[in-house]
């Protein structure tokens, strides 16, 4: 039960999502954007989220997208993550997907619910983030388009009035090997310690992280060294292990150093995996 | 408090409320329209007690403004009458207390209707978006199983 | 026997597949007549409250009463140290600090957010092994001063509010006949019962002063007493109704959410008021399954015989001791496994912590005292270098034997502990190895225990039973049991269709509780329903046997001992086509010419029970409860030697139940008691910060089990009867659970070759424990 009240808006464009924000700025609303709007009845029911006007932008078409052009995926950001499963054109993200929440909560969280999220695992976005894809963010100075790895730091950086509209991700991502695996303190179900998703594209594999530090990552820096094929797997891991950012979450999940065991030997899995594949 | 009208067609039924837009559509099933049968348990998405279908989809009803219903055909437990799967939750003493029972049957339906031959892969899938605490889940695994007609086809 | 033993079907089952199963406040839903009443709660273990400002909260329109702690009694079962609403401090998180009575459940939520409470923190007591240190926190200053059952011994000055002792034997001769000695500590926190429906009441005070409440209780008697006690209302003037209860598991069997709702509804002039708890509220705030620091010592001869058990137990049993101290009795009583041993101490302490407070947990401190024990056996047995379950087996309680508490065992009131360790060990194909090595990083190992339980409840504990006829023949049976989801209902239709040997569709079973006209059954709790009510159950029977038998004797003109009855007619035993109807008879008889005789046929039973008595304050020496169950169970669980994860693969249980009454229903019991067992083995633990706040108060956070988390279930049943009970049968609601924490701890010892003492087990203990992290 949701302790205050908000009004509800159900824009058709993109213009119109933004003048309302803006509108309802000016009234003093503390306007936000909803998109499966889980996260919204969650964490208001808690008093953890405030906001006296919701504006759901899955009315508008480009949000609503799930479709290909001839170089580029695009999906939309009000899209449900099991729409995209059951579409699965891009078989990593339906992959990671699938370990988020459960099958039915995953009816309502959507793409960019879930990458915009303020629980920090937004585990969606790992796919994305190592596949180099672009994001499409509408706002108050018009439809922007920006490469996930400029924008995405911790989170998605979005200004004032700014939202996801959706993403693009190139063709030749989508094919490629990949593993992602998500590892829990106990139990098929429930939060990360860690979820990782590697794929491997000419040669070279990138990864992202969730559950490691209190935001996804992929670390171009760890990267280097897990693509150094001067050295075995396990050098390749210990040494990146050395450039995770800070600070490695200790919280009921597991502590620092647990995460940090159960991370090598997930990286040790999926680039074993990854490199038997390459054979 | 502010209010909205709202038109719900549920169970067949067209149904109109008056409601704040920040009630859940679990919250108006039962204190609106009387359909107590999907059960709070947790408010946060957690347990499936809630558990109806929306455009033939399962939805945590705690999770869904009643507001996003309008427009869409809401599915409750008070909808099902005598299908397999109720039935086979009764013989296979697939529930004991019974609160969890309507959201899991409803989970159980929809997967009926989305994939009739379902592999175990895609049962778990599905179920384990519930909790059963009386249960050992293995009365609720064998209900499920006699109603799908021939698993991973 | 034609219906006992059989799988019959739940009588409520069609209306809980329906959703027309109607739980406490579904009866309430969008009922207007009814205000809503929400807390404010804690948001620290320990702290003065120096100020509660309710101003803010007054100005949201539609509140009607906003109630702080001052000027209301004091609570608690057996020592009465709780103040409803907490006053000068508060003494964990999650304590109820205010309570906002609304006509909406928006508008008192949002006035609750309005509340203003400025506190001091106060050092935390953040476990029981801290609470006995020398200078540890008070949590009650003055603990002796409560008032108390007589039969409780808080230590003045200390964070102790009983001390149980088991002195048997004595114990320089044990430990002088011990040739192999091991000790170990053992130890878990606080845990929840989580059962799917969050506790909520609603009360009325009527114009006339009676009191109603509707609660989704396992208790309902009890909550008429203890309000009537508190609140200083006749009796008979508290009416409490309780519908299907939506799970308990022992949780809903401790007074709680009657209390608030009764306060709320005072506090309004008597209107009705719904507390309902959210599922955060029903994790810390009411009250949760127990914690217990363990500390065990063993002593045997080189050829494994026991000589020799000194036992130190520290419940946690959180702020407030409610059923702590009986927790802790219960633990002292049955403080070892099913085992013959001489020599035993045993101080059972139940202890004060910043921890929310205890009710009963599923098994009554049983899990939770055999996973100490049960985990120092294996030690015991590895240190001897024996099989664990050979070990346990010639150690083996049974008839002719002392208990703990030195009763002296016969072959009704205990069951068949070597039988079910046989066929475990069949089951389990145990002697083909306890470790199977399946590939490099994989092993299979499998882990054992014993288990036992008595039931100590209070032994003036009543059931009462009450039949009726219909116009058709037909019965309705009304029992104070309430169905909380074990199907006991529906076992005493069984037992009463085997008694008349009549058809279970023509008994019509009264699932709602109501105190004022269904006759008492103590709590529904400790797998005594089908014992208590079965008996009076068939004392009903038999009274109804008698007036059917005795009017057709007169319609007929025989003798009574010369009528038999079945499918509902009473008939001459020499020939059964003479005879009357039930329908004919049990709403009087009336002969051809309008004279009639008799009148409904109302039968009534009750039971107490027998020669059980308190408990010897020094040396713990009496007779706590009719009868122990027993069984053994193994797990058998996939350990993966690099990552330290584990999978339980196989469960298998054998439990001597005294006698199967229905055989689905009955594994059911089992299986889902082998699965909670397994929660809280492997999973389930309240996570306390430093200040002794719960950090996983949600179930996304506190995670149970889930569909195809489950191992398969082995379920095999022994019968030697209980001779007092219904049809021979032992408790089974329980036992299931009681082994699974010890086994898997056993189990997982030995795979990763390191002991593991604490719950739950998670990975993470495991790779810590064994890296000495």
């Amino acid at each position: 039960m949701i302790p205050f009240d908000f009004e509800y808006y159900k824009p058709k464009t993109i213009q119109e999502s933004v003048d309302l924000f803006q509108t309802l700025t000016e009234e003093g609303k503390h306007p936000v954007f909803f998109s499966g709007g889980t996260e919204i009845i969650t964490l208001g029911r808690i008093n953890h989220l405030y906001t006296e006007a919701v504006i759901d932008i899955r009315d508008i078409p480009a949000c609503k997208v799930m479709e290909f052009d001839e170089h580029y995926l695009y999906l939309g950001a009000g899209r449900s993550l099991t729409e995209i499963e059951d579409a699965n054109y891009f078989p990593l993200l339906t992959a990671t997907s699938k370990e988020i929440a459960d099958h039915t909560a995953r009816n309502k969280i959507t793409l960019g619910g879930n990458i915009c999220a303020n629980i920090f695992y937004r585990e969606a976005v790992l796919p994305l983030l190592i596949s180099d894809s672009q994001v499409f963010i509408g706002g108050p100075e018009g439809i922007k388009a920006e490469p996930i790895m400029r924008i995405f730091d911790k989170k998605l950086q979005l200004k004032e009035g700014e939202f996801l509209i959706q993403i693009c991700t190139e063709r030749k991502y989508l094919g490629v090997p990949y593993v992602t695996v998500k590892k829990r303190k106990q139990g098929d179900t429930g939060y990360p310690l860690i979820t990782v998703a590697v794929l491997k594209i000419d040669e070279n594999i990138n990864v992202a992280i969730s559950g490691l530090c209190p935001f996804p990552f992929r670390s171009e820096q760890m990267e280097t060294y897990l693509n150094n094929s001067n050295y075995s797997i396990k050098e390749r891991i210990d040494l990146a292990v050395k450039h995770i950012p800070d600070p490695i979450l200790s919280d009921t999940e597991g502590s620092s150093e647990y995460r940090l065991f159960v991370l090598k030997n997930t990286l040790l899995d999926c680039l074993t995996e990854l490199e038997r594949g390459n054979m | 408090m502010k209010l909205t009208s709202l038109m719900l067609n549920i169970n067949g039924e067209d149904r109109t409320v008056i409601v704040r837009p920040a009630d859940t559509l679990l919250e108006i099933l039962r204190e609106k329209l009387g359909l107590t049968g999907s059960k709070p348990g947790c408010l946060n998405g957690d347990c499936g007690a809630c558990t109806v279908m929306v455009n033939q989809r399962t939805m945590k009803s705690c999770l869904m403004l009643g507001v996003e219903g309008e427009g869409t055909e809401i599915t409750t437990i008070e909808g099902l009458k005598g299908t397999p799967i109720q039935q086979a939750f009764v013989e296979n003493f697939a529930f004991q207390c019974g609160y969890c029972t309507p959201g899991f049957i409803m989970n159980s339906q929809a997967l009926i209707q989305a994939h009739p031959n379902a592999d175990d892969e895609k049962i778990k899938e599905w179920l384990e978006s519930n909790i059963c605490r009386c249960t050992g889940y293995e009365e609720i695994e064998k209900a499920i199983m006699s109603v799908i007609k021939n698993p991973g086809t | 026997m034609k219906t006992i033993g059989k799988s019959v079907i739940r009588k409520e089952a069609e209306d809980k597949v329906t959703g027309k199963a109607k739980y406490t406040d579904d009866k309430y839903a969008g009922d207007l007549k009814v205000l809503h009443g929400r807390l404010l709660t804690s948001p620290y273990a320990h702290a003065r409250i120096k100020s509660v400002n309710t101003e803010e909260a007054w100005k949201v329109r539609g509140v009607r009463a906003i109630i702080t702690g001052e000027g209301l009694p004091l609570t608690g079962e057996e020592i009465r140290d709780r103040p409803p609403i907490a006053v000068d401090k508060v003494r964990y998180h999650g304590e109820v600090v205010a309570l906002v009575v609304a006509d909406d459940p928006v508008i008192a939520k949002r006035a609750v957010s309005y509340i203003n409470v400025e506190y001091d923190l106060l050092p935390v007591v953040n476990s029981p092994t801290e609470a006995v240190q020398e200078g540890a926190p008070l949590v009650h200053e003055n603990v002796e001063e409560y008032d108390r059952d007589e039969d409780i011994h808080p230590i003045p000055r200390s964070n102790i509010s009983n001390q149980m002792k088991i002195r048997k034997g004595n114990m320089e001769q044990g430990w002088s006949l011990s040739e192999v000695t091991i000790e170990s500590n053992f130890s878990f926190s606080p845990s929840d019962h989580t059962a799917m429906e969050t506790r909520c009441a609603v009360c009325e005070i009527k114009a006339d002063g009676y009191v109603h409440i509707e609660t989704s209780s396992q208790a309902p008697f009890m909550v008429k007493k203890l309000i009537s006690a508190y609140f200083d209302i006749e009796v008979g003037k508290i009416v409490v109704d309780t519908p299907l209860v939506g799970g308990g598991y022992g949780g809903k069997a401790s007074v709680f959410q009657e209390i608030l709702a009764y306060i709320a509804s005072k506090a309004v002039g008597g209107r009705a008021v719904k507390v309902l708890h959210s599922r955060e509220e029903d994790m810390i705030t009411t009250p949760c399954h127990v914690g217990l620091d363990a500390q065990i010592k063993l002593g045997a001869t080189r050829n494994g015989k026991l000589k020799a058990a000194r036992i130190q137990y520290l419940f946690d049993g959180g702020a407030y001791s409610d059923k702590a101290v009986h927790l802790s009795r219960a633990g002292g009583v049955d403080c070892t496994g099913p085992y013959e041993i001489e020599h035993i101490w045993c101080d059972s302490y139940a202890v004060y912590t910043n921890h929310p407070f205890a009710s009963p947990y599923r098994g009554f401190s049983h899990s939770e005292v055999l996973f100490a024990f049960e985990r120092a056996m294996d030690i015991l047995a590895q240190e001897l270098n024996m099989d664990p379950l050979h070990l346990r087996r010639i150690n083996a309680i049974g008839p002719g034997d002392l208990t703990p508490t030195q009763v002296r065992l016969n072959r009704s009131n205990v069951g068949n502990v070597v039988e079910c360790i046989d066929r475990v060990k069949e089951l389990s194909k145990w002697d083909e190895g306890k470790i199977e090595e399946i590939n490099e990083r994989i092993i299979r190992v499998k882990g054992a225990a014993c288990l036992w339980k008595n039931s100590t409840i209070p032994p003036d504990s009543v059931s009462g039973a009450i039949l009726t006829f219909n116009e058709d023949g037909s019965i309705n049976l009304i029992s104070g049991v309430v169905e909380i989801g074990t199907g006991t209902k529906t076992v005493l239709a069984q037992m009463l269709a085997e008694r008349l040997k009549m058809d279970i569709d023509q008994i019509h079973v009264r699932m709602k509780v109501d105190t004022q006209t269904t006759p008492e059954h103590w709590k529904t709790v400790a797998s005594r329903g089908t014992f208590m009510a079965g008996r009076a159950l068939l004392e009903a029977a038999n009274d109804v046997i008698c007036q059917l038998k005795e009017i057709t004797a007169t319609v007929l003109r025989s003798r009574v001992d010369d009528l038999d009855i079945g499918d509902q007619r009473v008939f001459l035993k020499e020939d059964p086509s003479i005879g009357l109807h039930f329908k004919e008879i049990a709403h009087g008889y009336t002969y051809p010419n309008g004279n009639s005789i008799g009148g409904q046929i109302i039968g009534r039973g009750n039971y107490i029970l027998q020669r059980m008595t308190y408990l010897d304050q020094e040396t713990g020496r009496g007779n706590p409860g009719p009868e122990w169950s027993v069984g053994a169970q193994v797990v058998e669980v996939e350990f993966d030697r690099r990552d330290y994860t584990y999978r339980v693969v196989k469960l298998y249980t054998v439990l001597d139940v005294g006698k199967v009454l229905n055989f689905m229903a009955a594994r059911g019991q089992v299986t889902g008691a082998a699965s909670m067992g397994l929660a809280f083995a492997s999973r389930e633990t309240f996570l306390f910060d430093d200040l002794g706040r719960v950090l996983n108060p949600q179930l996304r956070t506190y995670r149970p089990i889930h569909y195809k988390e489950h191992p398969e279930y082995i379920v095999e049943f022994v019968e030697t009867p209980h001779i007092d009970a219904p049809f021979g049968a032992r408790g089974v609601g329980e036992q299931g659970l009681l082994g699974i924490p010890a086994a898997l701890g056993n189990g997982l010892s030995t795979a990763a070759n390191v002991s593991l003492n604490q719950l739950p087990l998670i990975p993470e203990l495991i790779w810590r424990t064994k890296e000495g992290k």
